[in-house]
């Protein structure tokens, strides 16, 4: 089972995930277990790259502009990604 | 967030890439199996070279799509094969390919499973060698099930187990899922396209409206747990849609490379008239994929027809195009295997199914028509008796005297 992504911690793309752009938002394959997800929002994405570099959660949020309304909903979304492993608390990445 | 149907209309008008590239590596294959997608048994000696091959996998990783489907004919066939898959996946290409199962020995799949980004699919057409060999060829059953149990003893993880829903195998969906899970394999159902030989059996061997019911009950109740390839979103207009996309993806999110490096607009529509150019053209494969007219054509607003009055069509979005185009059906009208019941005048009524653009079908399997003798053109054996009533000369027993 994975982790329960909150907005004070740091997390990562996983290794074996790549990202590719679309206008829609982004297109997410990993690799390891051959699935494909779709990031349906262009913030959605930009959320995910920032994971990489910021402190938490949270701080990735700003940096990509997600209103403070949207943040449950956008947190519902990086639940997801983190339950098909597609990105990962920091530490384990 | 936007929901799934939004997320459907952008995929209607295409994406950068395609998600989903199916390549038929070569056309040969050692089977003929009555239902062939692509008319499959000799190569064509036009056969993209290793080297072109290679550009091409160098081309899609650098338009990131992740993996490619490939199939044929039997694409291990090709001597280049397993030297293809191996620069794809150090090319962040991952691939899955199709196979008969025959070239699956306990050494390859041990080799198999030590790869992450290599996924193996295996076809059988029935559950029972019966069944399966009726369609596939003799011994193809044991074949099959023997490679997925070379694959589950070396460790091969998910193998997926491919099955072709046909009028004889809709009683045995239960077996296929206990077959694919004896093997910790995943089942993956597609539907009987009437594309390359396929177009000779389909008549005989597509599902029945009663099965069509049937079948939809059966994936209903499987969920995830079945995957079909987005194959049966014909079917949404008798319930809730289906795992998956449920609309056409022609030229949209998929695409086919085949052999010699066309480009069609689906794995089911390899006709001149999906044609949408050649990787070996300028511009390559992405100039075909962002430049072709016909997939242009294939993004934009398609007519709903006959349609457009039925109150299923949100759901099924008129069907399979390809299903359509090999019937000799109106691209603009109902699928052949509308669960409304719409095409059932239209196929009973006159209609011009269209000729093949290609067949690599070996003598064997070609499609019915008249059968050619040959002639004996070798100069006539005078010493080899006894002359049989089969004889193929006219000079068959005659010794001249030499003087």
């Amino acid at each position: 089972m994975s982790s329960v992504v909150k907005l004070d911690d740091a997390w990562a793309l996983s290794p074996q995930v790549a990202l590719r752009p679309e206008s829609f938002g982004a297109l997410a394959y990993h690799f390891g277990t051959r699935r494909l997800t779709f990031l349906k929002q262009p913030a959605l994405l930009r959320v995910v790259r920032s994971l990489d570099t910021c402190a938490c959660v949270e701080e990735a949020m700003e940096e990509a502009e997600v209103p403070a309304m949207q943040r449950a909903a956008f947190l519902s979304a990086l639940q997801n990604l983190a339950d098909g492993d597609m990105i990962r608390p920091r530490e384990l990445a | 967030m936007t929901s799934t149907t939004s997320l459907a209309t952008r995929f209607e008008s295409g994406l950068d890439a395609p998600i989903c590239l199916t390549w038929e590596l070569t056309y040969a294959c050692n089977l003929s199996c009555r239902h062939c997608l692509s008319s499959s048994g000799r190569r064509d000696p036009r056969e993209l070279s290793t080297t072109q091959a290679e550009a091409v996998i160098d081309e899609l990783q650098r338009m990131q799509v992740f993996y490619v489907n490939i199939g044929g004919g039997e694409p291990t066939i090709r001597p280049d094969f397993w030297h293809l898959v191996d620069y794809a996946v150090d090319h962040q290409v991952g691939v899955k390919f199709s196979t008969n199962g025959s070239r699956i020995t306990p050494e390859r799949a041990k080799v198999l499973a030590a790869s992450d980004y290599v996924d193996v699919q295996v076809s059988i057409d029935g559950a029972t060698a019966e069944v399966n060999d009726a369609v596939r060829g003799p011994g193809t059953f044991d074949t099959a099930l023997r490679a997925l149990e070379n694959l589950s003893d070396a460790g091969f993880r998910d193998a997926k187990l491919s099955v072709v829903v046909t009028r004889h195998n809709v009683p045995q969906l239960d077996e296929f899922k206990r077959i694919a899970d004896r093997y910790g394999a995943t089942l993956r159902l597609t539907r009987l396209r009437p594309s390359g030989r396929g177009a000779d059996v389909w008549d005989e061997l597509h599902p029945t409206a009663e099965q069509q019911r049937t079948l939809y009950d059966w994936l209903k109740g499987a969920g995830e747990n079945v995957l079909t390839g987005d194959s049966f979103f014909h079917l949404s207009g008798l319930g809730g849609p289906l795992p998956g996309l449920n609309l056409c993806g022609a030229g949209r999110v998929v695409c086919l490379v085949d052999p010699v490096g066309d480009v069609y607009a689906c794995p089911f529509a390899i006709h001149d008239q999906f044609l949408a150019g050649n990787v070996l053209d300028e511009g390559g494969f992405a100039g075909v994929w962002r430049g072709s007219p016909l997939f242009h054509e294939l993004r934009g607003t398609q007519s709903a027809g006959a349609c457009s009055r039925c109150a299923h069509y949100d759901a099924c979005r008129g069907g399979c195009m390809a299903a359509k185009f090999f019937t000799g059906l109106p691209l603009d009208g109902p699928d052949p295997e509308c669960v409304e019941g719409h095409a059932v005048d239209l196929l009973a009524a006159s209609r011009t199914i269209p000729a093949a653009s290609q067949d690599h079908s070996r003598p064997s399997a070609r499609r019915a028509g008249p059968v050619l003798v040959p002639l004996g053109l070798e100069p006539p054996r005078r010493t080899s008796p006894p002359v049989h009533a089969c004889a193929e000369s006219p000079l068959a027993g005659f010794e001249p005297v030499v003087s």
